[in-house]
């Protein structure tokens, strides 16, 4: 295994200022970005702020961006990189900074707060629930986020647009929005929320959220686009509209309420 | 092009002066799809308000078919409705596939980012200080995609009828192929994939289902248009390419630039 000099870069400071200053660090191959940030912990700057847990690409806590990338530090491999080359390591653009790669991300669980939670119906006669299986499956893709919010910082609507945050959920809520709208058993029709207080008609779906999930989730293709759908369907298509008036109803939204 | 006082330079954010930090060649996909789409924009502009060279027995151009106003004796399989049509016969039906990109998935995407730079790549801070999406008007009309792909799908049979058409040399006898045939044939092979591989095909198909399992024949058509789904932005830009293409083709044979080679 070899040993070599990594030219890193890394932002220091506060909400009150900082910069970006150099950390040149010896690393190893096979190592990651998160590896050389905890060397130069241990060895330059014991006082640089970073967040992490898991080291496994699992917990969604080590976000950060990677020469100007939204990446997760631990799954961002060194060897993608020429051994001169310079990386340069900062937090989340997108998020208020606290100290160092440690940002707020506290907007994101404003707006999980106002995403109405599952609401199923009462249960069968013997107590429990019943799903077929090709229904359980279209939403698994969606369980595997990890809330690393890189989605969240990379979407240009709140990134680029601060005044956006209070009208806008997000990638990661639209992706929420979609699993519970096609889940066979929620009770609630989420469309005019996603629509109105969750502002899915700002997103321009230009797919960068799809490009840095970390976990391949096709947020854009199989969450916001169809969620968009959904919409038009109940708000801009005049068939359906007709079809409502005069009592040939999709019947897939039957006993449903808005949420 | 400085960033905005809310954006990635905003008082609460990390200061960095830099609107992005990335190194790659991030502005190459932009560039590539902003020279691309303009070329085809001025071509078919010019094409379609010619009026002329767009059919050359049996082919008929695909920006001009169905050709409903006054058109070449030949062209019109359809009548001409339009008789009388001020302007070139191209104008009264191209609103349907022109309706159809523009308000396309992907080419919204390609669009937002390579012409109007929001953003122009990801990471990379877009130069407008104010943002509404697709919520007023006329961005709101990107919503009416579906009803341009209920045409699409007309314009696409039509096409295909285009086709069968072909199959006949310049006497109208049946039987023979050229390679305007072939080049007609292979259009509109990708004009199908990218009609139904649409994401609003997709959900029409079976995706505003909420039980797949009550649906079985909607579920098996969804699975299938997903399939094609993966691939909508290719055939975007393969099928964009072939009716430009063929279209051309046709125009140089109707001035009689060379003969259509003819395989039987």
């Amino acid at each position: 295994m070899t040993n070599y000099l990594l030219k890193l870069r890394i932002w220091r400071g506060d909400k009150d200022g900082g910069e970006i200053k150099d950390y040149p660090v010896e690393v190893s191959e096979g190592e990651v970005v998160l590896d050389a940030i905890h060397r130069v912990q241990g060895t330059q700057a014991g006082d640089l702020a970073v967040r992490w847990n898991c080291k496994a690409g699992k917990c969604g806590s080590c976000s950060a961006e990677v020469n100007g990338k939204p990446r997760l530090m631990c799954m961002c491999r060194l060897s993608d990189f020429e051994e001169d080359e310079v990386i340069t390591v900062t937090p989340m653009r997108s998020f208020p900074v606290i100290r160092d790669l440690v940002t707020d991300v506290s907007y994101n669980y404003e707006k999980a707060k106002e995403l109405p939670a599952f609401a199923p119906p009462p249960r069968d006669a013997d107590g429990k629930r019943r799903m077929a299986q090709i229904d359980v499956e279209r939403g698994q893709e969606f369980r595997k986020c990890i809330e690393c919010f890189l989605c969240q910082n990379t979407c240009h609507v709140v990134r680029d647009h601060e005044d956006n945050k209070p009208a806008f959920a997000g990638p990661r809520f639209f992706l929420r929005y979609a699993e519970l709208d096609m889940h066979p058993l929620d009770t609630h029709d989420r469309r005019e929320l996603a629509q109105g207080a969750a502002g899915l008609s700002m997103c321009n779906i230009t797919k960068c959220c799809t490009e840095v999930c970390p976990e391949g989730i096709k947020i854009t293709d199989n969450a916001i686009i169809p969620m968009k759908e959904r919409v038009a369907d109940r708000k801009y298509d005049p068939l359906v509209w007709l079809g409502n008036k005069i009592g040939l109803r999709s019947k897939d939204y039957e006993g449903r309420t808005d949420a | 092009m400085a960033s905005t006082d809310t954006g990635v330079t905003g008082p609460t954010r990390a200061s960095i002066e830099a609107r992005t930090l990335r190194t790659d060649r991030w502005w190459v996909a932009p560039l590539l799809t902003f020279v691309v789409f303009s070329a085809f924009v001025v071509y078919a502009t010019i094409r379609a308000f010619m009026g002329r060279d767009y059919y050359s027995s049996p082919y008929l151009s695909p920006f001009y078919s169905p050709c409903l106003g006054d058109c070449v004796e030949g062209a019109s399989d359809f009548g001409q409705p339009f008789k009388g049509f001020p302007f070139s016969a191209a104008l009264i039906i191209l609103i349907f596939p022109l309706g159809f990109r523009m308000t396309c998935y992907y080419y919204r995407k390609a669009y937002y980012r390579a012409f109007w730079l929001s953003p122009p790549a990801c990471a990379v801070a877009e130069p407008h200080q104010a943002y509404s999406g697709e919520s007023r008007f006329p961005l709101i009309l990107q919503n009416l995609h579906r009803w341009f792909w209920y045409a699409a799908v007309l314009v696409a049979l039509i096409l295909s009828f285009d086709v069968v058409l072909a199959f006949r040399n310049a006497e109208h006898e049946w039987g023979h192929m050229g390679l305007g045939t072939l080049l007609m044939l292979i259009n509109v092979v990708l004009i199908w994939l990218y009609t139904l591989s649409c994401h609003s095909c997709r959900h029409t198909v079976g995706g505003r289902l909420r039980h797949f399992s009550k649906h079985p024949v909607r579920y098996k058509l969804w699975t299938w248009v997903s399939k094609l789904n993966v691939h909508h932005a290719k055939y975007a830009w393969y099928s964009l390419f072939s009716v430009a293409l063929v279209d051309l083709y046709i125009w140089l044979l109707a001035m009689g630039t060379f003969d259509d080679p003819r395989f039987f």
